[in-house]
């Protein structure tokens, strides 16, 4: 799993450089801040995985990137320039975003979910018409047959896939995505970790991706933000993570046995 | 059966005034209930407020709500129209606030992220997604104003329920069943109607 294998292709978008400076986040009448002072740079076209147990705060860290939590410390920093500055709309607009609960509006086709962040940009109709067939191609539902369908025709891993599209759908160079592979099943998991791998070697996107599974993050990462209470605890890449853990939390974390761990890292992804 | 064969033209005109009626109160108390319950949808603080007033407005027995209004406003369809849109206030804002405060969370956050302002969150996502929760109100609404708009005939506002209390004050039932026939299968057509409506809406 090399970084190398990830590059944008030349007709892609790209990413974007995301930098987090002494980012903390403290709820009122919280006892301990969820998250504390946390430095972090992502390089642009990276897939970075924030793992963790739940409430680690990686889901909070991951939204203040798009403004949906307001940080009470730091600045976090798009290609250099700083998101608390802008326009939260504005933002969000240019940072795809994924859930786990997916979140297609039940009222709209396909093809109206995927459409609608360019639709909120002003874009006209046949190039919203056309991006979201070059969607999803991309991720392999037949325009013909799904453009006209209700989200709840489709199955779950359907969903999700439609999901993706419609983060991608106005061309962002960061995407964030929290849990989103989480309540699926195993098989479906798989294989929409191979759909967002290949999506990310063809588009160059900044991932950042946040899951609580050690498997699902060793398998997509470039790096692995390990956090605990707040704070991260080691930063690596996967094979230099099961090498050589920071500390007790993250072997307990990646497991008692990495020789087991490394085969996970042994089994290609479809198409790498 | 009688007077409704004889007096068909009659009971229609009667009818076609009680439709009006109700649907003119059901629009303007549409057009207040919505504002107030998204305000209370948003705002706990308002919402038990304007929770807490329109459940006592509705407690107010009809006859006492329009000798009241009277005394006021004097005898007529306005004075009526007031006082079904005071009824209908309820019935309609609690729909609204259990559609909305209903809408599925994930929706929320999906719109907020993908950066849907909050206005563009309401009227494009949550509000249709509460849709047919709302419906279901003003399909109570519907049928409670049918109701109601048979005792406004009292106070001069027309309508069926003309053909009750001239039933009533002249000793004919025949007369009174016709009314009561004619109210009934209104309110069930109506109801009929926006059950067809809430099914449309439902995804």
């Amino acid at each position: 799993m090399t970084s190398s294998s990830k590059t944008a292709s030349p007709d892609a978008g790209g990413g974007a450089r995301i930098e987090l400076r002494g980012v903390g986040v403290r709820y009122a009448n919280a006892a301990n801040a969820a998250v504390h002072e946390v430095d972090l740079t992502i390089e642009a076209g990276e897939f970075a995985v924030l793992l963790g147990p739940s409430g680690c705060g990686k889901s909070t860290l991951l939204r203040t990137i798009n403004r949906l939590v307001e940080p009470t410390s730091g600045t976090v920093l798009i290609d250099g320039a700083d998101v608390l500055g802008r326009d939260a709309t504005v933002v969000r607009r240019g940072i795809g975003y994924v859930i786990q609960a997916v979140g297609l509006f039940p009222h709209y086709t396909v093809a109206q979910n995927v459409g609608v962040v360019p639709q909120l940009l002003g874009w006209d109709a046949a190039a919203i018409d056309a991006r979201v067939d070059e969607l999803l191609e991309l991720i392999r539902l037949d325009p013909a047959r799904y453009r006209d369908r209700k989200p709840r025709r489709l199955s779950g891993g359907e969903a999700q896939r439609v999901g993706v599209a419609r983060a991608l759908a106005a061309r962002p160079r960061v995407l964030l995505m929290d849990e989103p592979f989480a309540a699926v099943d195993a098989i479906v998991r798989a294989s929409l970790q191979d759909e967002i791998a290949r999506v990310h070697r063809e588009l160059g996107t900044t991932i950042i991706f946040v899951t609580h599974d050690v498997d699902e993050a060793l398998r997509l990462a470039d790096r692995v933000v390990v956090m605990n209470a707040g704070r991260i605890v080691q930063t690596a890449p996967p094979d230099e993570l099961l090498a050589r853990p920071a500390d007790a939390f993250v072997r307990d974390l990646v497991g008692v046995d990495p020789e087991t761990r490394r085969l996970v890292l042994e089994r290609p992804l479809i198409e790498r | 059966m009688t007077y409704l064969a004889t007096h068909a033209a009659r009971v229609a005109g009667l009818l076609g005034a009680h439709v009006v009626l109700v649907l003119v109160s059901l629009a303007v108390a549409l057009a207040i209930a919505v504002p107030l319950g998204i305000l209370a949808a948003r705002n706990e603080r308002a919402g038990a407020l304007i929770l807490g007033v329109t459940g006592v407005v509705y407690t107010i027995p009809s006859l006492a709500l329009l000798a009241l209004l009277v005394a006021v406003l004097g005898l007529g369809q306005l004075t009526a129209i007031v006082a079904l849109v005071a009824y209908a206030q309820m019935i309609l804002v609690r729909g609204v606030v259990a559609g909305l405060r209903g809408v599925d969370p994930a929706l929320v956050d999906a719109a907020r992220g993908l950066g849907f302002t909050p206005r563009e969150s309401l009227l494009r996502v949550e509000f249709p997604a509460a849709l047919p929760v709302v419906l279901g109100g003003v399909r109570v609404a519907t049928v409670s104003l049918v109701a109601l708009a048979t005792v406004a005939a009292w106070i001069n506002a027309g309508g069926l329920g003309v053909l009750l209390f001239e039933g009533i004050g002249t000793n004919n039932p025949d007369k009174i069943f016709a009314g009561a026939l004619a109210a009934a299968g209104l309110a069930i057509a109506a109801d009929l109607l926006l059950r067809g409506a809430e099914r449309a809406v439902r995804t």
